[in-house]
């Protein structure tokens, strides 16, 4: 597997490829613990369908991708934590969401360039995806999305484990929740083209999911998401090199074994691993 | 005096949900709050934590809880239950209330909350999973880090809710000897009227008309107490 993986460094591409591929694991895993506990996955999901969307008006206008669908999405992230506690109950407002805008971005599609290969690409993942603007946006706002959790992280935790106690803390849990959601965004789209708009959720629940089988303090589950994420990264980008499989397809199924995996070894050790 | 309601009314958009509350706190005081559904108990304890502002009346906070500072022990929920976090960082949280937006927690904080674990009997478990405890444990726990908020008043909604009569009967001998031995002064909603009048000292009944306040003496023998615990032997 290493002389796999020196072949591939060899090309300008995958390089590109695999640091964006670090950096969106790495904040997907560490956001995605807070989210999947707030019981938020869906939230993952639906950004990624409207990434997808705002990525194919962005191609049929001609735009630079992200520049299009980063503010949408941060947009739709914001408002779907509003719904949240409202009239229509938010997993229905994010069905909405969610459904509509991949079916706005396959009209915009094929009525522009047609389906291509491209599509194809940002449903399930694609390492050609990355340019070097791309890579250069991705490395910084990657960097943030880090910090930021650094920074906060006994907040985040606080918010994440009681708002009610939070909130009578005098912690502002809307603010709380809001970096969430547009940290979540910023993520989604960064790892939308290489992951693929139908997949990027999984990079979110799958390590969290994993780690909280094995795990019981909220740090652990943090550093085991951030390194079983890279790990099943790894593992399945050279999948994909190797066996031409979608990248964002691989990375989920070495996800799925390394979560099944998890899970018996939680039921024999009970999760009483600290 | 920690906390007094003045003919506080509270309610949302406008709309009272209780009305002219009186009631006192002195240092050491031990007050349970029931009452019926919908009366307006957990409207009333947003209230008192600062949370929601009265509609007219007002709360004078004394100079122990100025800035709102009351320590919390919400209904517990679901999600907790499953959570992964351990006992040490459950309690460091409360500790939160006193500090900015960057937080980082620094030796005094863990050495406040190993004080408060050991008062609530849970400095053994430091290291154990919340998720793994039982029900008693977890309220205690919670109850630790309340007191990592601020240690002169606690506001406890529900206590002994979904606990097993062991359970019960554990956490309420824990809660007297907060009260007791470290004169915290304790505030508690419950729908345990039986089992809490004996550990209270005075009583605030909601209902939808009246609200009875005093000592459990009066609350017992007046006709308002004897209908509702009457009432509640059914």
């Amino acid at each position: 597997m290493i002389s796999i993986f020196r072949e591939m460094l060899a090309y300008p591409f995958l390089v590109r490829a695999l640091i964006v591929g670090v950096l969106v694991s790495l904040c997907a895993a560490l956001l995605g613990v807070s989210l999947v506990l707030k019981r938020y996955s869906m939230i993952g999901d639906g950004l990624s369908h409207v990434s997808f969307g705002a990525l194919s008006v962005a191609m049929a206008l001609g735009m630079a991708p992200l520049k299009l669908s980063l503010p949408v999405v941060v947009i739709v992230a914001v408002v779907l934590l509003r719904v949240g506690s409202g009239r229509m109950k938010s997993d229905a407002a994010i069905a909405v969401i969610s459904s509509s805008s991949l079916a706005i971005g396959v009209i915009v599609t094929s009525l522009t360039t047609g389906m291509t290969v491209d599509v194809c690409g940002y449903m399930f993942g694609s390492l050609l995806a990355m340019s070097k603007d791309d890579v250069v946006l991705s490395i910084i706002l990657s960097i943030f999305v880090i910090m930021v959790f650094i920074l906060c992280y006994n907040r985040l935790f606080a918010v994440t484990f009681d708002e009610s106690f939070a909130k009578a803390s005098g912690s502002n849990v809307s603010v709380y929740n809001m970096l969430l959601a547009i940290l979540t965004a910023v993520t989604i789209v960064l790892g939308m083209q290489m992951m693929g708009a139908l997949l990027i959720s999984s990079l979110i629940i799958f390590p969290a999911l994993t780690s909280m089988r094995l795990f019981g303090s909220f740090r652990a589950v943090v550093i085991s998401s951030a390194v079983v994420s890279l790990i099943c990264f790894f593992i399945g980008i050279v999948i994909s090199y190797q066996y031409s499989t979608p990248t964002g397809a691989s990375v989920v199924g070495v996800n799925l074994v390394v979560l099944l995996i998890a899970t018996v070894i939680g039921k024999i050790g009970k999760g009483s691993l600290v | 005096m920690l906390l007094a309601c003045e003919k506080a009314t509270f309610g949302y958009e406008n709309k009272a949900v209780i009305s002219d509350v009186n009631f006192q706190v002195e240092p050491g005081e031990y007050l349970c709050i029931v009452g019926e559904n919908g009366t307006g108990k957990s409207t009333l304890v947003k209230g008192l934590l600062g949370l929601i502002k009265p509609m007219s009346g007002k709360i004078v906070y004394g100079e122990a809880v100025k800035n709102a500072s009351i320590g919390y022990l919400p209904q517990q929920t679901d999600a907790q239950k499953e959570f992964p976090a351990t006992v040490m960082e459950v309690v460091l949280s409360g500790v939160l209330k006193q500090k900015g937006f960057l937080s980082f927690y620094n030796k005094a904080d863990k050495e406040k909350a190993l004080v408060n674990m050991r008062k609530l009997g849970v400095e053994r478990l430091k290291k154990e999973s919340f998720r793994n405890l039982s029900g008693g444990q977890q309220q205690r726990v919670l109850i630790a880090r309340a007191l990592c908020a601020a240690d002169q008043l606690l506001v406890l909604d529900e206590p002994v809710t979904g606990l097993d009569p062991a359970g019960t009967a554990d956490l309420y001998s824990v809660m007297r000897e907060l009260n007791e031995k470290y004169g915290t002064a304790i505030i508690m909603v419950s729908h345990d009227v039986r089992g809490s009048l004996p550990e209270v000292k005075r009583v605030l009944h909601i209902s939808f008309d009246t609200i009875f306040y005093g000592t459990v003496q009066e609350y017992q023998n007046s006709s308002f107490g004897k209908q509702f615990l009457g009432g509640a032997r059914k």
